[in-house]
């Protein structure tokens, strides 16, 4: 496929990489250029959490592997600061800017900092994300610190406590909701995870939040201040208290893109901010947005690590393929975590739900499959140490089965429980409004963004 | 009437040598009712997701009476091959802690250099001769060996577990002839034998403890630990398992590159590509072709035909792999395959116990035979086969050499 196409990748991580590597192994043979504000070659963030801040992985093994015949041009270490789609370039950090026939956006997401910078900034606070952290903070434990904080239950934050405890330390974990990973399981699975927590010595606190974290004086973390009036010595917090998609250099670019992701259609391209879909900027990964048929087509963004792969998948496959050729991403979403000797999987999106029902295996021994249902219909599988069985729900999702499940397994003989999954209703838009219709005759009518209410 | 003949046909002797005519006529119906009421199930992706399904029992104690195999429920004692879980899942547990990561990360790579060895000595003895019986002479003692380290079996105790093994497999089959009720006694007469060999062997190993896997699950009492019955039935469903498989690995490879003799050429210039041919082999020629006892504990449906409960499914593992729907030209052997999701070794939380330590043996067999045979050459093809349509392989395969 001999092209003078110029492809641009915005963003060279998971998504970025596989991206240009599935281009290339279509046949695309014109100029590419990965932009990425790292320094490193792309690398693979899940063990970042676990395996590198065990210290059994050193954290150059991260590296993603890569196709040899890639040829494409990098340019590492510099942001991409803006997407100007009047002239068709990305502008970098360095004032340089690339220009492009179609653009792929793979920015991801970066960690939540702690609000407060003069504590943040203080020695011993630690957020993970990228490479660097997991080095630093695997330093920081091997050199055996007498107390660890952990602030949010998430799974990042629950993968790192679990290291604490495998490594030995003594660690609190603070969680603003009632369970570890409520927010992604809702609270009878998590309740679950609560027991995994205290059963491996993790001193959880629930319902709890850090007030303010202070420092020696001399730029030294030394306590924490909880928002139940206690007080903590620690050495080490690591806040974990989500993410933060990085679409703030898209302000301006005229693309639906805020701090929700940037909206695309199934085949990965992105949405102006009018509603019409661009043919020539591409989005894939944590920032995107997309619409899944089983999920009443809502525009859902995912973290999840399977995601980026199958989103940069279609991109690449829709960059080089027009109309009828073109493909939609509609994988059944799925990720997985491994924390306190259990291995978490999960099927389909947990959070779109509002009953749940242990369908195999034993809560008692954390070997089990929930399934989840949204007004009769299975929509979810999550799986603790049963992860074997997860393909057979991803095609009772796939087919639109009713839940609960009517049906016999070998490994279950009590009757069904359903119970209310304890999540939020997904029917409910978790942010405000973000943009407003400008204009009033109809060739002037347009969108614009407004800042949501602090 | 010729389709519900199917399972005969497969089963007949005659048609082992090619029996993937057959598996594609198979392919034909999503799952094909047998006279003896047996379901052959043989597409990808019906195979795949019957695997994977939670209401599809091994335990043939959930036969409706007078089904295939019903009567066979309370034979062999409780392998976790043939339970369900929750059963199943503490056994196999148990005896991956024996074998595996998390708990014995090491085990089956710590053995390389024995398998280095031992592949070395074997193909040194066939140096000089101008015909050799691959099987006899190489692909059958190699695993036997390697097992017998890896359990710690006496490797003089070999020709005894020869004989036993022999008699177990002969009674694993998906249909029944006049001399099944022969086979298995002769299965029952084994399984007892060895039995009381390996309980004794387990009460030594209890003693004196090795660093072998029978002397780490006789000492391990994490999960309340396997008593003896478990282990010695699970041990020699290991033993068996561990060679009678391998042993068609390596015969059907060898067979497989001297028939694609580019192939072959191409390995041998590039060994680093064996890895991935041995996927491939256990896709094209898979050492177990029919997993034969699986039964549904309530009505499933597959691809539209209504397997009742309680009757025999039978999946042909082997037609999946050929199955055009999932593989692109899937009767060519293309020993660097991309995307080759094959089902040689099972899938689900049955899939094969031991499959790192094959796709070793099968990778340094492999490489070695093709590395030092001077010019091999089948001297006849196809070869006999064994008679068994479940471990499908050749009983002999002669190769002229020099």
């Amino acid at each position: 496929m001999s092209s003078d196409m110029r492809v641009v990748i915005v963003g060279a991580s998971l998504a970025g990489l596989r991206a240009a590597d599935e281009l290339r192994r279509l046949g695309f043979d014109g100029p590419l250029t990965i932009v990425g504000d790292e320094p490193y070659e792309p690398y693979d963030r899940p063990p970042l959490s676990k395996a590198v801040l065990l210290g059994i992985m050193p954290p150059e093994h991260a590296t993603l592997p890569a196709r040899t015949d890639l040829d494409a041009k990098w340019r590492l270490g510099v942001p991409a600061t803006a997407l100007d789609l009047e002239d068709n370039r990305v502008v970098l950090g360095d004032g340089d800017s690339v220009p492009f026939d179609k653009v792929l956006l793979t920015t991801g997401v970066r960690a939540r900092p702690w609000p407060k910078p003069e504590e943040s900034d203080l020695d011993g606070v630690f957020t993970v994300r990228t490479l660097d952290d997991s080095r630093r903070l695997d330093e920081r434990l091997s050199a055996g610190p007498g107390h660890v904080l952990v602030i949010g239950a998430g799974f990042t934050g629950s993968e790192i406590a679990s290291v604490c405890r495998e490594r030995g330390l003594s660690v609190t974990v603070t969680e603003r909701g009632p369970a570890p990973l409520v927010g992604a399981l809702g609270g009878v699975v998590a309740a679950v995870a609560a027991d995994m927590q205290r059963d491996h010595g993790v001193d959880l606190r629930c319902g709890i939040t850090v007030a303010r974290l202070e420092g020696d004086g001399q730029g030294r973390l030394r306590r924490a201040h909880l928002s139940d009036g206690t007080a903590l010595d620690v050495d080490v917090a690591v806040v974990a208290q989500g993410s933060i998609r990085n679409t703030e250099w898209l302000a301006g670019s005229g693309l639906a893109a805020g701090p929700r992701g940037v909206a695309c259609d199934a085949g990965c391209r992105a949405f102006d901010l009018n509603g019409l879909v661009t043919d020539n900027v591409f989005v894939a990964g944590d920032i995107a947005r997309q619409p899944h048929p089983l999920y009443d087509y809502q525009l859902i963004a995912l973290e999840h690590w399977g995601n980026a792969i199958g989103q940069a998948e279609v991109a690449a496959h829709n960059m080089i393929h027009e109309g009828l050729h073109r493909r939609p991403h509609l994988d059944i979403p799925a990720f997985w975590s491994s924390q306190f000797e259990v291995n978490i999987k999960s099927v389909g999106i947990p959070t779109y739900s509002d009953q749940v029902v242990v369908s195999q295996g034993s809560v008692e021994e954390r070997r089990f499959v929930a399934a989840y249902g949204f007004r009769g219909r299975l929509t979810a599988a999550v799986a603790f140490n049963h992860g074997r069985w997860l393909d057979f729900y991803r095609g009772l999702i796939e087919s639109a089965a009713a839940f609960p499940p009517d049906f016999a397994v070998m490994d279950r003989t009590d009757p069904w429980e359903v119970r209310s999954s304890e999540l939020p209703d997904p029917a409910i838009l978790s942010h405000g409004p973000t943009v407003s219709v400008t204009g009033h005759l109809p060739t002037e009518r347009h969108v614009e963004f407004v800042s949501a209410p602090k | 009437m010729s389709r519900a003949q199917l399972l005969e046909r497969i089963t007949d002797q005659s048609n082992r040598a090619n029996p993937y005519p057959l598996y594609e006529e198979l392919r034909e119906t999503p799952a094909a009712l047998q006279d003896n009421g047996s379901y052959l199930v043989g597409r990808y992706y019906d195979v795949a997701a019957l695997l994977h399904d939670p209401r599809i029992s091994s335990d043939l104690h959930n036969r409706r009476a007078g089904m295939p195999g019903a009567d066979r429920a309370d034979n062999g004692g409780p392998a976790f091959i043939r339970l369900d879980p929750p059963e199943h899942d503490r056994l196999r547990r148990l005896t991956t802690r024996q074998f595996g990561p998390p708990h014995m990360p090491g085990r089956v790579d710590s053995m390389r250099g024995e398998l280095a060895d031992l592949v070395s000595t074997l193909v040194d003895n066939l140096e000089g001769k101008d015909r050799i019986d691959l099987v006899d002479d190489f692909a059958y003692p190699f695993p036997v060996s390697v097992i017998c380290r890896l359990l710690g079996v006496p490797r003089e105790e070999e020709p005894r577990f020869h004989v036993w093994a022999d008699a177990l497999v002969a009674s694993i089959e998906p249909t029944r002839d006049s001399d099944s009720d022969a086979k298995m006694k002769a299965a029952q007469q084994a399984q007892m034998e060895m039995g009381m060999f390996m309980a004794g062997l387990i009460e030594e190993r209890r003693k004196n403890p090795g660093d072998d896997m029978l002397s780490g699950l006789a000492a391990d009492h994490h999960d309340g630990g396997l008593d003896t019955l478990e282990l010695v039935t699970n041990s020699i469903m290991l033993f068996i398992a561990g060679h009678e498989t391998t042993v068609n690995l390596i015969t059907n490879g060898m067979l497989t590159l001297l028939r694609n003799p580019d192939e072959l050429d191409r390995l041998k210039r590039h060994p680093e590509l064996m890895p991935l041919a041995v996927e491939e082999l256990l896709r094209f020629e898979p050492p177990v072709h029919l997993v034969p006892q699986r039964t549904p504990i309530v009505d499933v449906e597959v691809g539209g035909v209504t397997v009742p409960k309680g009757s025999p499914i039978v999946l042909a593992l082997a037609s999946a792999n050929r199955d055009p729907e999932r593989f692109t030209a899937p009767d060519r052997f293309v020993p660097d395959r991309a995307d080759n999701q094959h089902l040689g070794l099972g899938s689900g939380i049955h899939s094969c116990f031991g499959a790192p330590l094959a796709r070793l043996e099968g990778q340094m067999a492999l490489n070695e035979l093709i590395r030092r045979l001077p010019n091999p050459r089948l001297v006849e093809d196809p070869p006999p086969y064994r008679p068994n349509p479940v471990l499908r392989g050749p009983r002999h395969l002669m190769v002229d050499c020099g």
